[in-house]
C-alpha cells in the first residue's frame, strides 16, 4: 500500500473524528441525537476558509474562529429549539443542516452551489493528529467533570435529574454548544485539507455519516467514537476493489456489527492501556493465589 | 455465537484488506510492458447513470486499443474508481490511482466540483487529468487566473453554452422575452444560469422571469405559475432530465406554450421516454448531433456490447480517451509529465468535433455547440453554432 493515500485517509479519518467526538458528546453522554451537524461542519469550513482566504489569518486562529461560529450558531439554535422533546429536536436539527446548506448555495460572495476554490492547503497528519489529541484530552475532562456527569444524569433520566436540581435546559444547551464548535473546527480543518469547498460536500447524508459513526463505535464511549471514525472511514477506500457493489458491502456490513453488537463496538466501555495492564497482571497473579491457597 | 460472527467479520475485512494489497503490490511488480490509465467517477450515487457509461466506454476503447497492439507496443490497463459523486471520494480515489496503482494518466471525473477538488493531488504528483464534462472555468484556470498544469477537458464551458443558447434563442429564433427557471442547489445549473441571463440582455433581450427550485423538488407549479404570468416567448431551463421531464409536462398542463431550452443535461433518451410531448419543439444546445453518421460506429458498438443506449458522457469520455492516446504515443514514452506536456498542444478528430487544446486554458479551443430540436419525440439536428466568449 502507498503512503501517499493511506496518509489521506488517515487525514480525513481524524478530520470526521474531530466532529464526531463532539457528537458523542451529544449523542453518546447527553442523548440527543442530531441530524444536522453537517451544518456546523459547514459553517467551520466556510468561516476559517473566509478568515485564512481573506482577512489572512493565521490558520490555527481561523480554525478556532470556525469552531466559534459554529458554537455561536449552535447556541442560538439550541436557545430556539432545546426545549422541544426527543423527536421534535432531531426534526429541528435536520431542517437546520439542510438550511445552512440551502444558505450556502446562494452565497455567490463563496461561490454558491458551484464552489470555493484555490483555499490553501495547511492541514497535514500532524496537525490533524494534535488536534485529536487536544480535542480528546479536553473532551475526557468535560465528561469526567461536574459537567460531564450532569450531562450523563440528563441521559440516563431527564426528570430524575431536573427533580435533583439539574439545569437541564442550561447542560444541553452547553453540551450542544461544545458539540458545534468540534464540528466548526472539522470542518475548518477540511477545508484547508481539500482546498476547495462546495455546499454539497455538508448534505444531510454527512450529519447521518456522523451519527452513525457515533452510534457504531458505541454511546458513551470516546474510544469508540476513535474506533468508529477510523473504521468506518477506512472502510469504503478497503472496499473499492468490488467497485459499484462497495457501498452495498459497506452498508451491509454496519447492520450486521449492529444486529451482533447493539451496543456498537465499544459500547459505553472504554479500552484504557493501564486497565489493560491491569487485568493482565491480575490474571497473571490468579494461578500464585490459588496455589498459596 | 455473536463472539464468533463478529470474529469471522473481522476476520473478512481483513482479508479483503490484504486482497487490496495483494493486487496492489502485483500491479507494482507486473511487467513494465503495461501502461496503466485510471478513471474516476459516479459509479453509485444520483449520477450513476452517467458514471457507467463512461466506464463502459474507456474499458471498451482500452480493449479495442490493445487488441490492435495497445500504446507504443505496449498493453494497457484500466483502473476505475467510484466517487459517489463526491468531492472526498474522488480524492481518496486520485490519491489511490497515483500514489498505489501508479497509473500514468487519468481520464474523468464527469462533474466540476470533483475536477477541482483533485487538482491539488495531481499536482503533487504530477499525473494528467482529462475531465470528460466538467464544464466550470475553475476547472483548468485556478482562483488567481493561472492554468493548472494537469488538468485538461474536452468540453465547453459553461460561459460558452450559456452564450450559445442566449445566441441562439436571440438571434436566430429571435425571441426577445425569455424566462429562466433554474436549479438553486446545482452548480452547473447556477452557471448556465449566469452566462445565459448575461448574454441575453447584452443582446438587447429582456429576462421576464427568473424563478429558482432546489435538487429534489418534485413540484414546480408554484414557479411555473409565477413564469407565466409574464408570459414569456421561451423559458430556459438549465438542468437535468429528470426534473426537465417532470417541469415541463407541468408546464404544459398550466397551459404554457411557450418554447423550452436546455443545456447538455437535457441529452438523455430517458428524457423523452419521460417527458413524451410535453418536451415537442423544445431545442437543446449539445456537444454533438447523435446522428451524424461518423458517431454511428461507436454507437452501435456501444449498444451491441453493453446492451443499452449511450449517455452524453459516453461520447465526451470517447473524446477524452481518443485524446489522451494521441499525446501518449506523441509523448513517445508511457510518462505522466511527458503525457501532461503533449496533451498541451494535442490536436485530435473527436466524435463531438476537432479538439485542439489551448495551451493557455487547457479547454478545447473553438467547438461548436450543436443545436438539437426535439421533433417526433427525437432530437433532430438543427445546426452547429458557436459565438464568441472572450
Amino acid at each position: 500500500m502507498s503512503w501517499y493515500y493511506i496518509e489521506g485517509i488517515l487525514i480525513l479519518s481524524g478530520i470526521n473524528l474531530v466532529a464526531v467526538l463532539g457528537l458523542s458528546l451529544l449523542t453518546g453522554f447527553t442523548g440527543l441525537f442530531s441530524f444536522g451537524h453537517a451544518g456546523f461542519m459547514a459553517i467551520g469550513a466556510y468561516a476559517a476558509a473566509f478568515a485564512t482566504m481573506k482577512l489572512g489569518m493565521n490558520f490555527y486562529v481561523a480554525l478556532l474562529f470556525g469552531g466559534l461560529m459554529a458554537g455561536i450558531i449552535g447556541y442560538v439554535l439550541g436557545k430556539l429549539t432545546l426545549n422541544l422533546k426527543g423527536d421534535y429536536f432531531i426534526i429541528a436539527t435536520l431542517g437546520f443542516g439542510e438550511a445552512m446548506r440551502l444558505i450556502l448555495d446562494n452565497i455567490q460572495y463563496f461561490g454558491g452551489a458551484r464552489g470555493w476554490p484555490g483555499i490553501a492547503n495547511y492541514t497535514n497528519l500532524t496537525n490533524v493528529v494534535i488536534i485529536n489529541v487536544i480535542g480528546i484530552i479536553i473532551l475526557v475532562n468535560i465528561i469526567n467533570s461536574k459537567h460531564g456527569r450532569n450531562m450523563k444524569a440528563i441521559r440516563e433520566e431527564e426528570m430524575a435529574s431536573n427533580i435533583i436540581g439539574i439545569d437541564v435546559f442550561k447542560y444541553k444547551l452547553k453540551s450542544l454548544m461544545i458539540s458545534a464548535v468540534y464540528a466548526g473546527i472539522s470542518g475548518g480543518l477540511l477545508a484547508h485539507y481539500i482546498g476547495f469547498l462546495q455546499p454539497k460536500m455538508f448534505q444531510l447524508i454527512k450529519s447521518t455519516e456522523l451519527t452513525i459513526i457515533v452510534i457504531f463505535g458505541g454511546l458513551g464511549s470516546v474510544t469508540g467514537s476513535v474506533v468508529g471514525a477510523i473504521v468506518l472511514t477506512a472502510l469504503p477506500e478497503v472496499l473499492r476493489n468490488v467497485k459499484e457493489w462497495r457501498l452495498v458491502l459497506y452498508g451491509a456490513t454496519v447492520v450486521f456489527i449492529m444486529i451482533t453488537r447493539p451496543q456498537g463496538l465499544m459500547g459505553g466501555k472504554e479500552f484504557r492501556v493501564i486497565h489493560i495492564i491491569k487485568r493482565i497482571v491480575s490474571k497473571l497473579k490468579a494461578p500464585l493465589n490459588k496455589e498459596v491457597s | 455465537m455473536k463472539r464468533r460472527i463478529s470474529l469471522l467479520l473481522v476476520l473478512i475485512m481483513i482479508l479483503s484488506m490484504l486482497s487490496g494489497c495483494a493486487s496492489g503490490t502485483a500491479g507494482g511488480e507486473a511487467p513494465a510492458e503495461v501502461v496503466k490509465i485510471g478513471w474516476i467517477g459516479s459509479l453509485t450515487g444520483d449520477q450513476a447513470v452517467w458514471g457507467t457509461c463512461e466506464f463502459n466506454t474507456v474499458q471498451m476503447l482500452v480493449d479495442e486499443a490493445n487488441d490492435n497492439g495497445g500504446w507504443l507496443g505496449k498493453q494497457i490497463e484500466l483502473v476505475g474508481y467510484d466517487t459517489k459523486g463526491d468531492s472526498l471520494e474522488a480524492v481518496n480515489a486520485v490519491k489511490r490511482l497515483v500514489g498505489q496503482d501508479k497509473v500514468v494518466a487519468i481520464v474523468g471525473p464527469n462533474a466540476s466540483g470533483q475536477a477541482i477538488a483533485i487538482s491539488q493531488v495531481l499536482e503533487e504528483s504530477g499525473v494528467p487529468d482529462i475531465a470528460t464534462v466538467a464544464t466550470n472555468p475553475k476547472v483548468t484556470i485556478d482562483e488567481n487566473g493561472n492554468t493548472k498544469p494537469y488538468n485538461f477537458r474536452v468540453c465547453f464551458i459553461d460561459p460558452y453554452q450559456g452564450a450559445v443558447a442566449a445566441g441562439y434563442a436571440f438571434e436566430e429564433l429571435g425571441f426577445t422575452k425569455a424566462a429562466i427557471l433554474y436549479d438553486v442547489a446545482d452548480e452547473y445549473s447556477q452557471g448556465l444560469t449566469q452566462f445565459f441571463e448575461e448574454t441575453f440582455v447584452e443582446l438587447g433581450g429582456e429576462i421576464v422571469a427568473k424563478e429558482a427550485f432546489k435538487f429534489g423538488d418534485v413540484d414546480f407549479r408554484p414557479q411555473l405559475s409565477k413564469i407565466k404570468e409574464t408570459n414569456p416567448e421561451i423559458i430556459f431551463m438549465p438542468y437535468f432530465f429528470k426534473e426537465v421531464a417532470l417541469s415541463s409536462t407541468q408546464a404544459r398542463e398550466l397551459g404554457m406554450d411557450a418554447v423550452l431550452m436546455g443545456g447538455d443535461g437535457w441529452t438523455s433518451e430517458q428524457l423523452l421516454e419521460m417527458a413524451g410531448s410535453s418536451v415537442e419543439g423544445s431545442y437543446v444546445v449539445n456537444h454533438l448531433d447523435f446522428e451524424d453518421p461518423d458517431v454511428q460506429e461507436f454507437k452501435n458498438a456501444y449498444t451491441e456490447k453493453y446492451g443499452s443506449a449511450v449517455e452524453l458522457n459516453g461520447y465526451l469520455a470517447y473524446d477524452a480517451f481518443k485524446l489522451l492516446e494521441e499525446a501518449v504515443l506523441k509523448a513517445g514514452e508511457a510518462d505522466s509529465k511527458l503525457i501532461a506536456k503533449a496533451l498541451e498542444s494535442a490536436e485530435v478528430q473527436g466524435i463531438t468535433g476537432y479538439i485542439r487544446i489551448n495551451k493557455d486554458t487547457h479547454n478545447p479551443e473553438g467547438k461548436e455547440a450543436a443545436i438539437l430540436k426535439i421533433v417526433d419525440n427525437k432530437y433532430k439536428f438543427q445546426m452547429k453554432y458557436s459565438v464568441d466568449v472572450e
